[in-house]
């Protein structure tokens, strides 16, 4: 039987950790993600996990020690947020290229400047070509459910990469809704043991991790890592049918909300797709063909799932909370326009950046981008590609 | 310790195998071997390497030279690195996955660049939250892997490439960094200066010593680099010798708080002595720089006292 609780973000991830107990913890504090090692430094304080932590000196010294144990073969993760991750980044490549599959849950949040601590998704985003899979949640309760799916896509041997679990800060990580929980032996058993093939702690088959690698080897050492990067694919698919089954929840590389037979589709990741679906249920009720594709995988991208799920649309909203500054769109802008034109779907795709830095985005917002769109395709006015929502 | 001579040693199994790149008469490879040969032979241990010379010649795919399990990770982060390698063998050893009687060491070794500079915050977490391991810094005085620049451990009026002599120039302008005091300040168990001397007997106890210390320690070796330093490759001995001599590179350890010099010399030999077969010091000797020997004189007594009195208590 389920357990029904309410719980913020944050709680729903470190009530995961304490039910996966992985050994190793290295982190350190940031906001909007400083409550995960609190709460999980807690449990280990009250006999609850025994999890190793770390209370590292900085975010590179975490995602460092966290590369440390997992290369050592012990199951790691660590928590981060924003600048954090930001100052992690050196790091975050050298996790993937080394192929280990450890866990960073990031509680997204806008980098600086100006210095401030709401969420957009800069962070991850700034992240997404370091090599790791990154999963995003709309809400506390698939938070849960991707951390709890993230060591079985990691350690798969098809794949061998890291996970990054993506949750909105403050959005998600603070506000307190109901959530379905399951039972610690139902995880333990879901996630299993970690049996990793190489690894520095093996007495009698010493490895050596981290080399200097000529221009003879470099580029199939890329390769490889590319390839892994496709297989994941299939192997989240894979995981997250079985978590399905064992929960009867969860969406595998995308959710499609309403899109049957939609002529506007606004394709979202993160917390918004909420805001989205609800401005699709009451614009559903006067009529109109509307509908919503949350992203929940963003790494690796499946631009040809994406392509296929709008074929029969006339307009998308590609939703960026992100800035590219690249004077042509956000990062979700340019890789799903890339995958239409890839895939030959011909469609109007029109770019909004919304919610920087913690800015509203609501139900009234995500009528008038509908609108917008039903009056280009209709009365074919001419609509600005590119554009901000809310912008004062 | 008392069955010591440095043929028995020498007959131990090599952890560091021959082959590498390292340079001829480099002295990164005579401080890792010596350190290696202060772990007991059924020891494991995992071998952790801040980026630099040692790591680029010592792992370059698909050859590697150690004979232990061996991560390099990055440049400024072995301190953290080994941290989670450190913690993670506790983590498997409490789970059951590693067998009771399975011993392992964890030593982890940086240029001067990646331990007194870029690693030098990763170094101070990890000695503070006091993880069982041992950092060793390879000291050559400047940034050798990218071609000699100077560092924060570069003695003052040395000639590298980022402080060049010239006609306005007489080198760099600043002391260096004394490390090993400021390890010692973090009050580890065990810290410990030292070099290549006769027998190693010195380099050699302090590594078993800190490989066996329960908790963090920090070796600084001074380790001669002939290509930045400019002396002739096959004179590394006297140049260790005259750093000690002269009382630039004192030998001293910091057991527990307790401050233990341990060689003094019967007569401290003038500064130039240890300056002048290197290359980096020539325009010391030109007229009119005595001044500047001087004052590096002034400087390694200033310390050499700061010392004795360190020991003194």
């Amino acid at each position: 039987m389920a357990i029904k609780d309410r719980m913020s973000g944050n709680e729903a991830v470190a009530y995961a950790i304490r039910q996966v107990n992985p050994d190793v913890m290295p982190a350190f504090p940031i906001t909007p993600s400083t409550e995960i090692p609190q709460m999980v430094s807690t449990y280990i304080a009250n006999g609850e996990m025994d999890t190793e932590f770390i209370p590292v000196e900085s975010e590179h010294s975490s995602m460092s020690a966290t590369i440390g144990a997992e290369a050592a073969g012990a199951r790691s993760l660590t928590a981060t947020s924003s600048a954090g991750l930001a100052l992690m980044w050196e790091e975050l490549l050298l996790a993937s290229s080394n192929r280990l599959p450890l866990v960073l849950t990031l509680v997204n949040r806008t980098l600086s400047g100006p210095i401030n601590i709401n969420c957009d998704h800069s962070d991850g985003m700034g992240a997404r070509d370091t090599g790791w899979i990154q999963i995003y949640a709309e809400n506390n309760q698939e938070a849960y459910d991707n951390f709890i799916q993230a060591y079985p896509i990691a350690e798969d041997k098809r794949v061998h990469l890291p996970v990054m679990i993506c949750q909105d800060g403050f959005i998600t990580s603070h506000a307190v809704e109901n959530i379905e929980l399951l039972e610690d032996e139902k995880v333990k058993e879901f996630v299993g043991e970690y049996e990793p093939e190489e690894f520095l702690l093996n007495p009698g088959n010493p490895i050596a991790v981290g080399p200097y690698s000529i221009s003879n080897y470099a580029m199939e050492a890329k390769k490889n890592q590319e390839i892994a990067m496709e297989n994941s694919k299939e192997v989240i698919i894979e995981v997250a049918e079985k978590y399905r089954e064992l929960s009867g929840r969860g969406f595998s590389l995308f959710e499609e909300y309403r899109t049957e037979d939609a002529d506007y589709i606004m394709l979202i990741m993160g917390s918004a797709a909420g805001t989205a679906k609800q401005a699709v249920d009451d614009l559903r009720e006067q009529g109109k063909k509307v509908g919503v594709l949350k992203l929940r995988v963003f790494r690796p991208f499946p631009a040809k799932e994406i392509a296929e799920a709008l074929k029969n649309c006339k307009a998308v909203a590609i939703m960026d909370r992100c800035e590219s500054y690249n004077g042509n769109g956000g990062p979700l802008g340019g890789e799903v326009t890339s995958a239409l034109f890839r895939f030959k779907v011909m469609i109007e795709a029109v770019n909004y950046i919304y919610g920087l830095a913690g800015r509203d985005f609501t139900v009234s917002d995500v009528c008038g981008i509908f609108e917008e769109l039903e009056d280009m395709i209709v009365n074919g006015t001419e609509i600005e590609q590119f554009q901000y929502i809310r912008l004062r | 310790m008392s069955d010591y001579t440095l043929k028995t040693m020498m007959n131990k199994p090599e952890r560091l195998a021959p082959g590498h790149r390292m340079c001829a008469g480099c002295g990164a490879t005579i401080a890792v071997r010596a350190v290696l040969r202060g772990l007991h032979e059924n020891d494991h241990a995992v071998i952790g390497n801040a980026t630099g010379c040692l790591e680029v010649s010592s792992f370059m795919y698909p050859y590697t030279s150690w004979e232990d399990s061996y991560i390099h990770n990055a440049f400024e982060n072995a301190g953290a690195t080994l941290s989670g390698v450190e913690t993670a063998y506790h983590a498997l050893k409490k789970r059951g996955k590693l067998k009771e009687d399975v011993n392992y060491k964890f030593i982890t070794f940086g240029g001067d660049g990646g331990t007194y500079d870029i690693g030098f915050q990763s170094l101070s977490g990890a000695m503070e939250r006091n993880h069982d391991m041992v950092y060793v810094c390879y000291d050559n005085g400047a940034y050798m892997n990218t071609g000699i620049q100077r560092s924060s451990a570069t003695p003052m009026y040395a000639d590298t490439t980022t402080t060049p002599v010239g006609t306005q120039s007489v080198g760099k302008m600043q002391n260096r960094k004394d490390l090993a005091n400021i390890i010692a300040d973090h009050d580890v168990p065990y810290v410990a200066q030292t070099t290549f001397t006769q027998n190693f007997i010195d380099i050699h106890k302090k590594s078993e010593k800190a490989i066996y210390t329960e908790g963090a320690a920090f070796l600084n070796i001074m380790a001669p680099c002939p290509r930045g330093w400019r002396y002739e490759t096959a004179e590394i001995m006297d140049v260790c010798k005259m750093a000690v001599e002269t009382c630039y590179w004192p030998l001293f350890e910091v057991d527990h708080g307790n401050w233990i010099l341990n060689y003094e010399p019967k007569k401290k030999l003038p500064i130039e002595d240890f300056l002048k077969s290197q290359g980096r010091f020539k325009h010391l000797f030109k007229p009119g720089n005595e001044h500047l020997i001087e004052e590096f004189q002034a400087e390694v007594d200033r310390r050499w006292e700061d010392l004795l009195y360190k020991c003194s208590k």
